[in-house]
């Protein structure tokens, strides 16, 4: 008989599932019929498990995103919560096919590791958060000041050099565990509190009076957080890369899922381009001429992404700063699609 | 001689008379009992002071000053507030069916019934499971085979369509989206159910006169008891994936399964063992000189006498293992603990007191399964007691 057949059922029996292994990452992906998608364990306006118990968040809506272009159904996702040691080893072992997962874009893991980064949905850095009544509004102005810090964290090494360059003298607090380091902050051991701008947005929620808390403007350090894809598979990269990039596109050129199917009559030709109306820019990546169409109808662009998971009416209450469009003074860049 | 001559000759009993008034009371029971030696008053002194700092305050934190019903964080997030339960309240079903997808037409309507149904899956298999447990470890309850033979094997079968479906018109649901205290509870029972008879297997294996089953058995032994639980699931979930096939991939649930299953089923082996080296030689004797083979003399004579002996050791191991299934969380299940783990993270309920009220629910539901594995095997213990006990 079916040979294959036999083998694939004792394999099914044993908890294990084979997909067609020499294709590439696309193919894999469609013959399964869901992206698996490897996300945090929780962390707010990132990846989290919402109130309906499902993952929300900045980057889960990119893997829904990713589904929406090589599925049209946003919904095709599988998530698998990882740690940080677990996660690139979970990329490069085929467990995942790609990493959602606040993770920092460094030289090191982008040669090292065997994986490639696809782009930054969020640049992130560290910053300083202070009491209102201190009246503070710049780092420059702690000198002296007692600064609440982790120990053995990139926090603790970007603020010494950075007090260093600009000779601020100051006295570092340390603490082991993040809790005791809020405690220490909230309970007025120290003036300041400093971790990345994100942590400090949502750990300014937990303190019984958030209003009374501001985080100052400097960003003393680089953390781009993106998505990342095994090396090796240049087609899975570009979709990788380019789902990020029309999500871009879609807020440059004022696309929104609200008016989305209004601009499929737009005369303009970079909204035509975008959209599969003039021209097919899906078939060389193997997917469907209107792959961003579904994205921006099924979940939106990068402004809606932004303001729905992290933006300033969410309980994070991030500005976007830096990652606002390079068109509105921030750094955010899609290459035109053309 | 007779009864008339002597002198005095009680006829009836004296009534009993009440106990001397310097061993009655309160007052006496405390002289006795707290205030005997001065030591003994400064300790009750102080155990009293500790009572009565702490009494109050962990009233006023878990009653007193607790939110047990907001609409968001807001209440919660007051100034000396105690304990969120209305968050525990709120995230209540991330927690009991972690990301196992609502019934469509039921998640719609309102009210408990309606919440009751969403999840009618996973709640369908607790009530199944609790009706055929309960008659089980009821000593006098009828049709026992009947009822084991539906627990061990029907229920599982009917667990896993239930819960994975893909058949009979239910929506498939991959094990991913399996949580909350519904995956405790599997890994929970999973582990004990399968080490038990592993580990007789084990013991009785180590004890063997035939050298290869003898040698197996405790080369298995000491190769599982040698390594933490953490080694043995991260080999599973992260490592295994290097050394299949590319395209291959294992369940990870299925993975930690049989990790935690054999993990125990050595430890279980060697309480097994310590039942066996219990009984007098006799006993093996006794039994061959009755003619009775070795699984006969065994399943008879040896093994329900070991087994009555080591029952606290082979409860201690499943509490153990009960407890241990929390570990899974660093392998990305979302067990109990891990869902109030992430949803302390979640924004809408953040507050001073959020985390710890997660903490002390988590706690206190592995408190009862706990507490209710000891209860059990002391009656159990108490029931099959023969008079070795001392």
């Amino acid at each position: 008989m079916h040979t294959k057949t036999i083998l694939t059922t004792a394999a099914l029996a044993l908890g294990l599932s084979i997909t067609a292994a020499s294709a590439g990452t696309l193919e894999d992906v469609k013959a399964k019929g869901y992206l698996d998608c490897g996300v945090t364990e929780g962390v707010a306006g990132f990846s989290i498990p919402d109130a309906n118990n499902e993952w929300s968040g900045i980057e889960v809506d990119y893997c829904r995103a990713m589904a929406a272009a090589i599925f049209n159904d946003a919904d095709a996702v599988h998530y698998t919560a990882l740690n940080t040691g677990e996660r690139f080893l979970a990329l490069s072992s085929g467990k995942i096919d790609v990493l959602s997962r606040t993770t920092t874009w460094t030289m090191s893991r982008d040669t090292t590791l065997g994986i490639d980064f696809t782009g930054v949905m969020f640049y992130d850095g560290q910053g300083f958060m202070v009491r209102k009544d201190l009246g503070v509004s710049s780092v420059k102005d702690l000198a002296g000041a007692n600064v609440c810090v982790q120990a053995g964290t990139t926090t603790e090494l970007n603020m010494a050099d950075y007090f260093s360059a600009n000779a601020i003298e100051y006295t570092p607090v340390v603490f082991a565990g993040r809790p005791e380091v809020i405690a220490a902050f909230e309970g007025g051991r120290c003036d300041a509190y400093t971790t990345d701008a994100s942590g400090l947005a949502a750990d300014r929620t937990r303190f019984a009076n958030p209003g009374d808390y501001v985080i100052l403007p400097e960003i003393i350090s680089k953390e781009p957080l993106g998505p990342s894809v095994r090396q090796g598979d240049d087609n899975w990269f570009n979709i990788s890369r380019w789902v990020y990039f029309a999500i871009l596109e879609a807020e440059e050129l004022g696309v929104t899922s609200a008016n989305v199917d209004e601009m499929l009559s737009s005369e303009n030709p970079s909204i035509k381009r975008l959209l599969g109306v003039e021209g097919d820019f899906g078939t060389p990546l193997g997917l469907d001429k209107d792959w961003a169409y579904n994205i921006i109808k099924l979940i939106g662009n990068y402004a809606e992404m932004f303001d729905a998971n992290v933006g300033p009416d969410t309980a994070m209450g991030l500005e976007r700063g830096v990652n606002a469009l390079w068109t509105k003074g921030g750094i955010q860049y899609a290459p035109p699609i053309r | 001689m007779n009864t008339q001559d002597l002198a005095y000759v009680r006829t009836k009993f004296e009534p009993a008379r009440p106990a001397p008034m310097s061993n009655l009371g309160l007052v006496v029971w405390l002289r006795r009992h707290l205030f005997a030696t001065v030591g003994d008053t400064v300790l009750t002194l102080l155990g009293i002071a500790f009572l009565v700092w702490a009494l109050p305050n962990l009233y006023n934190f878990l009653i007193g000053d607790a939110v047990f019903a907001a609409e968001n964080g807001d209440a919660c997030r007051a100034a000396n507030v105690g304990a969120c339960w209305a968050y525990v309240w709120a995230r209540l079903d991330f927690f009991l069916y972690g990301f196992f997808p609502a019934d469509p037409y039921w998640k719609e309507q309102a009210g408990l019934f309606a919440e009751f149904m969403a999840q009618w899956r996973v709640n369908l298999v607790f009530f199944i499971g609790l009706a055929l447990v309960v008659p089980l470890l009821w000593p006098s309850a009828p049709f026992k085979v009947v009822n084991a033979a539906l627990f061990f094997i029907v229920y599982p079968v009917v667990v896993f369509y239930l819960l994975a479906g893909g058949a009979f018109g239910l929506e498939k649901v991959p094990t991913e989206k399996w949580g909350g205290l519904t995956i405790t509870l599997i890994i929970g029972l999973v582990g004990i159910v399968t080490s038990l008879p592993l580990g007789i297997l084990l013991a009785l294996g180590r004890q063997s006169r035939l050298p290869a089953i003898k040698y197996l058995s405790t080369g298995f032994i000491e190769l599982w008891r040698a390594v933490p639980l953490i080694t043995v699931l991260f080999m599973a979930s992260v490592m295994l994936p290097l050394f299949m096939p590319s395209g291959v991939t294992i369940d990870k649930l299925l993975s930690a399964l049989v990790g935690i299953a054999l993990f125990n089923s050595a430890y279980m082996a060697e309480v097994v063992r310590g039942g066996l080296q219990a009984l007098p030689r006799g006993q093996y004797e006794a039994a061959s000189s009755l003619g009775l083979n070795y699984w006969k003399s065994m399943f008879f004579i040896i093994l329900p006498q070991a087994l009555k002996h080591v029952i606290p050791g082979i409860v201690n191991t499943f509490i153990a293992l009960f407890k241990d299934t929390s570990l899974v969380s660093i392998i990305g299940i979302f067990d109990l603990l891990k869902t109030v783990q992430s949803s302390t993270a979640d924004l809408d309920w953040t507050a001073p007191t959020q985390a710890i009220t997660g903490y002390i629910f988590a706690a206190a539901v592995f408190w009862i399964f706990c507490f209710s594995m000891s209860r059990y095997s002391i009656f159990m213990e108490n029931r099959l007691h023969t008079g070795h006990k001392r």
